[in-house]
């Protein structure tokens, strides 16, 4: 191990595995930028902060599209936005087939579902879609039930408590100073808006977002020190799976060893926070790094198929969990 | 069973015969099919954890025909 990279993961045993605070942003950076042959020390390090701070336990989600395209904004990544030539037909999900899908999440042992709509935020029809649907969802399956509904007004955000919604989706996709390139149609700052709404209202905050959207390793610093400033009690990491049609759909899959660092670097950022394996996991790491997540900092998965995307079979990511020897988080265990 | 006549690609919607699909293969493993196959509509498509449908306005929902 080199003397820089023996330094800040030496600084990061102390600081964050015997403390329990994040790493600062340079370190943060440190860790981005370790050699190679530093990636599984610095994945050891993180999965020993995993189990000091968060445990053993690995929390199970499933996510379903209420609402699939004909976005209006322009997030360059999604396949689910209006503006863009992607294949992806603007579809609605009815009631029945939501609690069908929420009760086959809950037979996986998971206990998370978060319904998701592509929209700016939520009109009056999707407002009561949800109403509807988590009604439904609560009578007839044990389950916490998320929500991702873009920016919300107060009103809104009051109106997901009464009906239950336990956590909110809301990522904000990269750091403050690379937003404006991924998306123009709104601001960072009207993301974190929102983001402030949910924490003050009591619901769970759940804000991640997608590396390797062209963004520096700076950035990547940046993005999760400013994810540990916002404390969120959830981050998925998404890693970029380039669709056809949108302005980022001939970007490269990021290197799975980049992919790996940033699994380490952003554990040791947030070594309190459920921290979620999500979309993109299968083409940038393959099989192999799903066990190299789990076993570097990842405590948290999606499992089965995505919004527009399929994803591993759930038994495969079951399994491996029992192989791991790490318990799915129960649903008891959660409220 | 009737065969389903396959002519355009499902995942890029070109023409079958014309062009390499490899790629659309190999993608297809992670993605539902986005184009009818014979006629090469837009479909829908519902994702759901275990599952997907999809449906093209003419021809329904497609049998999941691979590409020759």
């Amino acid at each position: 191990m080199s003397t820089s990279s023996s330094s800040v993961l030496d600084r990061a045993r102390t600081r964050v595995l015997e403390q329990g605070l994040g790493l600062e942003e340079a370190d943060i950076l440190a860790v981005l930028q370790l050699p190679d042959a530093d990636i599984p020390a610095a994945l050891q390090l993180a999965h020993e902060v995993r189990m000091r701070w968060c445990g053993p336990e690995v929390e199970v989600e499933g996510i379903v599209s209420l609402k699939t395209g004909g976005c209006p904004e322009d997030c360059h990544f999604c396949s689910q936005s209006g503006l863009f030539s992607s294949p992806v037909r603007s579809v609605w999900l009815d009631i029945p087939s939501l609690v069908e899908a929420a009760r086959q999440t809950a037979a996986t042992g998971a206990s998370e579902f978060c319904i998701v709509a592509a929209v700016r935020g939520p009109d009056a029809k999707l407002m009561q879609q949800m109403r509807d649907g988590v009604a439904a969802i609560k009578a007839a399956v044990d389950i916490n039930v998320a929500a991702s509904l873009g920016m919300l007004s107060q009103e809104q955000v009051d109106e997901l408590v009464d009906m239950g919604v336990h956590r909110y989706n809301h990522n904000l996709e990269t750091c403050r100073s690379y937003f404006p390139n991924v998306v123009t149609t709104h601001s960072w700052e009207e993301r974190w808006g929102t983001l402030k709404m949910v924490r003050d209202s009591g619901m769970e905050v759940c804000c991640g977002g997608i590396i390797g959207l062209g963004e520096t390793l700076a950035q990547r610093a940046e993005f999760a020190a400013q994810l540990a400033e916002l404390e969120p009690d959830e981050v998925p990491l998404n890693f970029l799976n380039p669709r056809p049609g949108t302005p980022l759909g001939d970007q490269p899959v990021m290197d799975p060893k980049d992919a790996l660092r940033a699994i380490a670097a952003f554990r040791l950022a947030l070594p309190r926070t459920i921290l979620r394996y999500a979309g993109g996991r299968e083409i940038t790491l393959g099989d192999l790094g799903t066990r190299d997540g789990l076993l570097g900092g990842i405590n948290a998965v999606i499992v089965g198929n995505y919004l527009t995307t399929l994803g591993r079979p759930a038994n495969a990511d079951l399994e491996l969990l029992t192989e791991l020897k790490m318990p799915v988080k129960a649903l008891s265990a959660t409220l | 069973m009737t065969e389903t006549t396959v002519t355009y690609c499902d995942r890029c919607g070109e023409e079958a015969a014309a062009v390499d699909h490899t790629a659309c293969r190999a993608a297809r493993e992670l993605e539902p099919p986005r184009y009818c196959a014979q006629c090469r509509r837009r479909m829908k498509v519902q994702v759901v954890p275990t599952g997907w449908t999809a449906a093209c306005s003419v021809h329904g929902s497609p049998t999941d025909t691979p590409l020759p």
